[in-house]
Order: structure tokens, then sequence, then C-alpha cells
């Protein structure tokens, strides 16, 4: 089994996380190459993939509609479809809804407002690959930062998500306007996983919270495992 | 391409405006915000420009999830 899995973290025009994104999973015990949205694969020992956060393409347009036809959102999705774990976190997040790999869209929050400060998270599922030192209704507090993380999704989208356990996370106290105060969401298998909180930055005891490392530790478990079964 | 958040879709920016325009006095009900996308086309065709136009918004200008768009065709 590798004891170093390689989780890429995918760089666009814009984003900002990045470097965060790699210095949290690499204390988590993680190889985190940096991967440039030209490139048109993943590199070969990836056993994760990481969308992290910043304003892609400046937000021209929407959140992440642009992001989505980088020639390696081609080889994200292949990656997605084989199984493979992949994370967005926020404009990561945007980028998946309008790639079509998780449902609902990113509005303008609610206020209109940029909201940076931390919040509180209930988790939904804990038997995930991006959940898994967590316990079910366990609640995290991790920091939002943006000014469009209001999800959406119509009633009846809304109630498949919730009966196929779709719903990932949910705020304790709603930020922005999120329906069903939605703060993550899983694709039917549970392998692509969004979210507008930022666990890169609530790893270290530091900063304040260190409950990102909660998800992230999970998903780096999950890698862990998975390159483990490739080798 | 005329691109607008459907009806029903919670419009904070359209909220604002029609707030501020009823401090300015104007009787105004609920208003929204969208984006006008302007291109020209090469061809002289309307059916084929009207074709590619409805594949720009669905494809790329519009989430149809969350927005509607509208479509006017002008020149020769």
């Amino acid at each position: 089994m590798s004891e170093c899995p390689t989780v890429a973290v995918v760089v666009f025009p814009g984003s900002n996380d990045d470097r965060d994104a790699q210095l949290a999973l690499e204390l988590l015990g993680a190889d985190a190459p940096r991967v440039w949205h030209t490139e048109e694969s993943l590199p070969p020992t990836t056993a994760a993939v990481v969308l992290p956060g910043g304003f892609s393409y400046g937000d021209y347009l929407r959140c992440g509609a642009i992001a989505r036809f980088s020639p390696i959102l081609g080889a994200v999705s292949r990656f997605a479809s084989d199984g493979g774990l992949v994370l967005g976190i926020c404009n990561g997040f945007q980028i998946l809804t309008e790639a079509g790999l998780l449902p609902g869209a990113l509005r303008p929050n609610a206020s209109l407002s940029f909201i940076c400060r931390d919040v509180p998270l209930v988790v939904e599922r804990a038997d995930t690959p991006f959940t898994s030192r967590c316990e079910p209704g366990q609640a995290l507090s991790i920091p939002v930062k943006n000014g469009e993380g209001c999800w959406f999704a119509d009633e009846e989208l809304l109630a498949e998500l919730e009966a196929a356990g779709q719903i990932a996370l949910r705020y304790a106290v709603n930020p922005n306007g999120s329906v069903g105060d939605v703060a993550g969401v899983f694709n039917a298998d549970a392998n692509v996983f969004g979210l507008m909180p930022h666990p890169e930055h609530a790893v270290d005891g530091l900063l304040g919270s260190t409950d990102g490392a909660l998800l992230l530790g999970s998903l780096v478990d999950a890698a862990r495992l998975s390159q483990g079964a490739l080798v | 391409m005329l691109v607008r958040p459907k009806q029903g879709i919670l419009d904070p920016q359209g909220q604002a405006v029609s707030s501020s325009l009823r401090h300015l006095g104007f009787a105004v009900g609920d208003a929204r915000v969208g984006r006008l996308v302007d291109v020209d086309l090469q061809t002289d065709d309307r059916d084929e420009a009207l074709v590619q136009l409805r594949q720009m918004c669905e494809q790329l200008l519009a989430n149809p999830l969350i927005e509607g768009y509208e479509i006017e065709l002008d020149g020769e």
C-alpha cells in the first residue's frame, strides 16, 4: 500500500487556494502536485483530485462556467466517471456543478455581500470517502469566503437528493440563502463532493479550527486505499 | 441573447435594484437583472443563426437550471 497517495490539485487562471490546499494535503500525508489547467491528463499515480477555491477566469459569465471547458476538465470527468475521488472547494464546487458532475447551481448570496467567516456545519453522512473521519450529525466549524455561495436546486431535485443521501453538509445557521441549508453535496456514487466552506483553511490550530482536517484527512485516507488498490 | 434568472429564483441583484428604484419614487414591483450578449455572426441564414445562438445559450451563456434566455436577430 502506498504511504503517500497522490492527490492532484488543479490550478486554473485565477485559482488562489491551490497552495493552501496543497499545504493542507501534504500536512495530512498526501503528495499534492499542482496540475495546470491546460494539461490533458492527470499525473499517472493520481488517486484523488482537488479543484481549489479562487476566481477562475475572473468569475466571468458565471462562476465556474468558463473553467469547465479547460482541457484538464476532460481528464477530471473521465477520472470521476471511472469512480475516482474528486473534491471541489468553493470555486471548485461551482466548476463541478457547471460541468454537470454535481447537482444544483451556485447563485449570489442572498445578502449580496461577500461572506468571510467561520460557519457552523453539520455532517449529514459519515459513510463516504470524504467524511469517514467524522460522525453523522457531527458539528464542524469551517470558514466560508465567497460572494456566490447560495446553492440552488428546485424542490423536485432537492427532494431527490435528500432521498438519495446526496446532501453532504448543511449549515447550522444559513449564511447565504442556500436551499435546504445545503453547504455541500455528493454525486450519486459519493465519489465526487463539492462544498462552499474551505476545509484547507481549517487544518492548523494556530489559525483556529482544525475541523477541515477531518474532511481532507478522510480524502487522504480514501486516496491511500485506492492508490494501494491500483499498485 | 438576453439571459435572465428564471421566475421564482432568488435574484438578490434584482431585489436590490427594485428597492433602490422604489427609494427614487418609482412604483416598481419585482425586478430581475440579466445579461445581454451581442455577437456578430458570419451567416446570412436566419434559421442557421438561430440554431447557433440557441446552442450558444444552452452550452455556455445560460445555466438551464437557474436561467432562461431570449434571442433577437438584428441586421441584414
